[in-house]
């Protein structure tokens, strides 16, 4: 994962502009959504791969059990989420829904809805990269 | 002996004395140390796996050590410090005197969610985020975007009169006490006051905002009142539990230390007022 592109940097600042309008909506869509709603417990998620916010966001099962592979039965649960190329620390809960290290406290129903909240709450920051197992 | 008080009833001196020595904490590095601490836990504890400070039994008596580790380090700095307790039932606006530049600063600007007053500013230079999540330095607060409202005292007092601990599966989905304060189901008591902050309390890197320990303490105090409102209901589980620590299990990262050995805050700390 080396640093970010100029492409990438200019897309980030300028979502950090134009996108900032729509961070309260996001966010108020965000809230609004039962977390329930979706999610199905041990149904798998279908891959994405969209540009939000100025940010691209994808999404795929992962068959290595994401970052921190074997540890703990698979972080990720076998999915790995990227923004603009770098990978975001998810989990998911017990009754299907997903959380990162970004919005840790806040389930959401898909890794869709959780790259996209992490793309809010960044505002066009980078993330860093992941570190090893600590434990 | 160290007595935790309300928050809203501290003297200018003792919030004073409470700032310097987290700023103490910080230049030395030892303050970092307890936001890696923290954030390596959220990271490792899973619901299907090993866990140990969140989404299981002793995400209670964990923090209570974690509390009463970082609660010695700021007493190294000065021995009359003792960690504050955010009562949220009752100090639950940004007007809060908690927020006020005297003491934790107030929320983040609107343009990058930036705190700009108050000793924890990125302009004082004494607070810079150094275990990040993402490339920003500052510390960020939303006090209020993430969710609107901050649990009710009628709330907690629906979570309090919960009589059982904690039950299988001993995760984020069960029923009971622990689960229902740690807010992964029902009305959700901590994770919502996380949210509610913003910012970096709603990272898994949450101790970099000092107003973590704030609200750590009162989660502490909720679970001494609930011990009070249920004298004959125990820490479970008691023994052989896959992956999660029971009673008499030892709890990393210390390694010397169980539930068991948590159960009693009182040789270490009281509270200003009886449960």
């Amino acid at each position: 994962m080396s640093g970010i592109t100029r492409r990438q940097a200019i897309g980030a600042a300028a979502s950090a502009a134009a996108g900032l309008a729509a961070v309260g909506a996001a966010r108020a869509s965000a809230m609004g959504a039962e977390p329930h709603d979706q999610a199905h417990a041990g149904a798998e998620p279908d891959s994405f791969d969209e540009v939000y916010l100025g940010r691209r966001i994808q999404g795929a099962p992962s068959h290595d059990g994401g970052h921190h592979a074997g540890h703990g039965g698979g972080h990720g649960a076998g999915y790995s989420v990227r923004i603009d190329g770098d990978e975001l620390h998810i989990m998911r809960n017990a009754d299907g829904t997903w959380i990162s290290v970004i919005n840790h406290y806040e389930p959401r129903a898909t890794p869709r809805a959780l790259a996209r909240a992490a793309v809010v709450e960044l505002q066009g920051a980078t993330l860093v990269p992941l570190p090893p197992p600590a434990v | 002996m160290t007595v935790r008080k309300n928050q809203s009833q501290l003297t200018a001196d003792e919030k004073r004395r409470f700032v310097n020595a987290l700023l103490a904490l910080k230049r030395d590095g030892r303050y970092d140390a307890f936001v890696s601490t923290h954030n390596d836990f959220i990271m490792s504890d899973t619901d299907n796996g090993d866990r140990v400070g969140h989404r299981s039994p002793s995400f209670l008596p964990w923090h209570r050590r974690f509390l009463i580790q970082f609660e010695e380090a700021l007493q190294s700095v000065d021995p009359s410090v003792a960690l504050p307790y955010w009562d949220w039932t009752t100090d639950r606006t940004p007007a809060a005197s908690l927020w006020a530049p005297d003491f934790l600063g107030g929320t983040g600007r609107s343009r990058d969610s930036q705190v700009t007053d108050g000793a924890f500013a990125s302009s004082g230079n004494g607070w810079r985020i150094n275990v990040r999540v993402d490339g920003r330095d500052f510390l960020r607060r939303s006090l209020g975007a993430g969710v609107r409202q901050l649990p009710t005292k009628a709330e907690v007092d629906s979570v309090l009169a919960m009589s059982t601990y904690d039950m299988p599966p001993w995760n984020s989905a069960s029923d009971g006490f622990r689960n229902h304060l740690e807010g992964w189901r029902g009305v959700n008591l901590h994770n919502r006051v996380h949210v509610w902050v913003g910012g970096h309390m709603a990272t898994g890197a949450s101790p970099n905002d000092p107003v973590f320990w704030l609200h750590h303490a009162y989660v502490d105090r909720l679970w001494t009142q609930w011990q009070s409102r249920h004298p004959n209901s125990p820490y479970l589980p008691t023994s052989n539990t896959r992956d999660v620590v029971d009673l008499n299990d030892t709890m990393r990262p210390w390694g010397n230390v169980t539930p068991a050995d948590m159960l009693d805050h009182t040789r270490y700390y009281t509270y200003d007022t009886a449960a």
